[in-house]
């Protein structure tokens, strides 16, 4: 009997793992309205940065309809659906927000690169854009073969590359790392593992020394991880975490004395929900700062007084302005640019995803189109294209000052010249595996 | 005859013990060598902590507490909110006094959860299939996830029991680079080692502990005489209760407290599957073998495994446990000091 209860209670604890329903908040789909759905996530280990960066977004789609009555005239809709970070609870909430509102979802943030792998291959058949701003599929800034894809304003070959060429300058030069030691500490999924390619190919250019930590999901037991660091002491560490990873990272680098301004976080190991937890272990750490810092703007005036000064806020108060909230407002803003550009060839009405491809994919977005959007400075430019659906790619580096982030003087540009070559040996494999025929963008623009 | 019965066992031990030291046979450096075996060790007795919730639990009522790792989730979030809503609400100093007095309030809460999961959950369940008891814990576990983020938030909070998080590094003139040692770790330690004494004083020499015994060891034959069942369920429910708020407490002080604690306590499953589901000593053993053998494997058998087979990453640490655990199953299903169950057809 022993033996049966104790098989039964190991089947249960598999299936904990897997079990948990979507939960799905606000449900407003009329006619003349532009949907736009929401995967989000609130509850689970990822919730501390999941929630900000909803909070943001959904403020943002708020803010636009109390102040221009949506996007272009049209009512803003929206709906939530908690996919918990899992990608198969986040390919449930695309299958049935996709279909929403009078002409379908506009736009997927699908805000994880495990659900980004699994909508891709969707998105041809489904013809809805999805947008995975700083994060997902590198290879899919190839426009040609990932058509509905947009990884706006940077990858993680972008931000490996730029980490690279920080360190590289702090040493005196790339060539300076020669016989250096690089550690990643990295997520053990897709997210985690995307940066490898790119940091492989830099240490055959420059000859350091790169070693690979996976943590595996949620990223709480590192203690094994971190004494190899301590054992091998490499020169630095860069951190590939999300969530409850990133303050457990911190707390250990603390524990085995491992110096927090060799460590250089990713830009979503870079919030103030990765730092908080380590107290006082976390000041000089750096990461990656991508599109808005932490602070406020004339868009945050906005939504304070057409959303929390209501007391429509989604959040606290308190967390306008903080890094990944103003992420998720610069989330929303993309998506909107997107049906507003889409709006100019197809008429101020509600589109359907295969039209706000459209406007993607023909972004414009300079410094003066933004600052009259209310992002200077929380935005960089973008310009899309169908060969380059990431339009622009640069970083900065902020560290944590035990109280704030400090911006960095230094802006990063991705190194296109390494990354280009291995976008396009990726997306043609990816083309040839899955039997997708790449699109001819000069014949298209001819054809217009 | 028992040198044959226990030869699988054996031969298990055997194949543990070679995995243990080859690393040194490989020429790792002894210090390192240690620094992990430490490390591993005070894992063990944060994993045993949890590990103690099940046991007692099971013990006293033949129940597989699922929800332990979410009462452990539970405790420490209403320790963590408290401690630091409680000098805005009463004018308590913030730190250790806070700390304190919050520790107190969610005792009080455990036992009321206590009280309400007997009732609720427990009391119209008795005498059903174990497996419907092993499902009503489940269903616990859910709520107290959801009910615990619900009324105590999302984030990571602190729980700042005053101990320093630098790094004391000892033998440092034997081994190069010393031996580091993590004082959270040995502060875990000590509260593991008082809580266990604790525990073990309660069980032995106090009138409900032995009525608890009584209970375990046959539910009618210690109602016929007189001990009432439901009491008994509740003091059981309250202790392992306590033992989670501490687990919380140690974990939460090290992790922050967040959701992947009740992920992270599921750990506990094989340690009592090693230790035996009845056996307090074997929880604590099953914790340390498990704590130091995942350590050892993925600092010392994953980079051989990622060379030799050109695997994509490590993990060994996240499932070595359960393959452990399995393999017991397999040799020995009471675990280490657990009772042999007979049923008599």
């Amino acid at each position: 009997m022993l033996k049966h209860l104790a098989l039964t209670a190991a089947s249960v604890t598999a299936l904990t793992m897997a079990l948990s329903a979507p939960l799905v908040s606000t449900a407003h789909a009329q006619a003349k309205e532009q949907f736009f759905p929401v995967l989000s996530y609130r509850t689970g280990a990822y919730a501390p940065n999941g929630t900000p960066f909803a909070n943001g977004y959904v403020d943002y789609l708020k803010m636009l309809n109390a102040r221009d009555g949506g996007v272009g005239g049209v009512k803003i809709t929206y709906e939530e659906c908690e996919t918990g970070y899992a990608t198969d609870r986040g390919v449930e909430c695309y299958e049935r927000l996709k279909g929403k509102g009078p002409t379908g979802a506009a736009v997927f943030h699908t805000l994880s690169t495990g659900i980004t792998f699994a909508l891709t291959d969707k998105s041809f058949t489904d013809k809805i854009p999805i947008i995975t701003a700083g994060y997902g599929r590198a290879d899919s800034v190839d426009g040609q073969v990932f058509k509905w894809n947009f990884p706006l304003g940077g990858t993680y070959w972008g931000a490996a590359d730029m980490l690279i060429q920080h360190v590289g300058k702090k040493e005196g030069g790339v060539d300076k790392l020669k016989g250096k030691k690089i550690a990643l500490v990295y997520h053990d999924s897709p997210y985690g593992k995307e940066p490898i390619a790119l940091l492989q190919e830099r240490a055959k250019m420059h000859g350091y020394e790169l070693s690979l930590l996976p943590v595996t999901h949620p990223g709480v037991e590192q203690k094994a991880t971190w004494l190899q660091i301590r054992q091998n002491r490499p020169d630095y560490v860069f951190l590939w975490g999300w969530g409850v990873m990133n303050g457990t990272a911190l707390k250990e680098a603390v524990a085995v004395g491992y110096p927090r301004d060799k460590m250089y976080g990713v830009w979503w190991a870079g919030a103030e929900p990765d730092v908080r937890p380590a107290g006082d272990g976390a000041k000089g750490y750096n990461a990656l700062t991508f599109m808005a810092p932490a602070g406020q703007g004339k868009v945050h005036q906005d939504v304070l007084k057409h959303v929390h000064d209501k007391g429509q806020g989604t959040g606290p108060k308190a967390e306008v302005g903080e890094v990944l909230y103003n992420r998720g407002l610069v989330a929303a803003m993309m998506s909107v640019e997107g049906v507003k550009r889409a709006q100019t060839k197809h008429g101020k009405k509600p589109l359907t995803g295969e039209q706000v491809q459209w406007g993607l994919e023909n972004l414009a977005l300079d410094q003066k189109a933004l600052a009259a959007l209310g992002f200077a400075g929380y935005a960089d430019n973008i310009s899309t294209s169908c060969v380059d659906h990431e339009g622009g790619s640069v970083a900065k580096i902020h560290t944590w000052d035990g109280n704030k982030w400090v911006v960095g003087a230094e802006q990063y540009t991705a190194d296109q010249q390494i990354i280009k070559p291995m976008i396009k040996a990726s997306a043609v494999k990816y083309a040839a595996e899955k039997k997708v025929a790449a699109r001819d963008c000069a014949k298209e623009l001819a054809s217009k | 005859m028992a040198t044959k019965k226990n030869g699988p066992v054996i031969a298990l031990g055997v194949v543990l013990g070679i995995g243990f030291v080859a690393p040194l046979l490989a020429g790792q450096p002894l210090g390192f060598f240690l620094e992990v075996t430490l490390g591993g060790l005070m894992a063990g007795v944060l994993y045993s902590l949890v590990a103690l919730g099940f046991v007692l639990i099971f013990k006293a009522s033949g129940v597989f507490n699922f929800a332990q790792g979410a009462m452990v989730l539970f405790a420490a979030l209403a320790l963590a909110r408290l401690a630091e809503w409680l000098p805005g609400w009463v004018g308590i100093p913030a730190g250790l006094p806070a700390l304190a007095l919050a520790f107190v309030l969610a005792t009080g809460i455990m036992i009321v959860l206590a009280m309400l999961i007997e009732r609720i959950v427990l009391r119209p369940l008795v005498a059903q299939d174990p497996v419907a008891l092993l499902m009503a814990t489940l269903g616990v576990t859910f709520f107290l996830d959801g009910f615990g983020q619900t009324i105590w938030g999302s984030d990571v909070y602190k729980i700042d029991m005053g101990i320093s998080k630098d790094p004391t590094i000892i033998l440092e003139s034997m081994f190069q680079g010393g031996i580091l040692i993590s004082k959270e770790d040995l502060v875990a330690t000590v509260i593991a080692a008082v809580l266990v004494l604790g525990l073990a004083i309660f069980f032995q020499k106090t009138a409900t502990g032995r009525a608890l015994r009584a209970v375990a060891d046959d539910h009618q034959a210690a109602q016929s005489i007189g001990i009432p069942l439901n009491r008994i369920w509740v003091i059981v429910w309250a202790v392992a209760g306590f033992v989670a708020l501490v687990a919380g407490m140690v974990w939460g002080a090290k992790l922050g407290v967040q959701f992947s604690l009740a992920q992270l306590a599921l750990k506990a499953l094989p340690v009592v599957i090693l230790g035996g589901f009845t056996s307090i000593p074997g929880a604590i053993l099953g914790g340390l073998i498990i704590g130091v053998g995942e350590k050892i494997s993925e600092v010392f058998l994953g980079p051989v495994l990622i060379k030799a087979f050109d695997l994509a990453g490590g993990g060994i640490e996240n499932w070595f446990a359960y393959v452990l655990a399995l393999l017991f199953l397999m040799v020995r299903p009471e675990g280490l000091f657990g009772e042999k169950h007979i049923d008599r057809v």
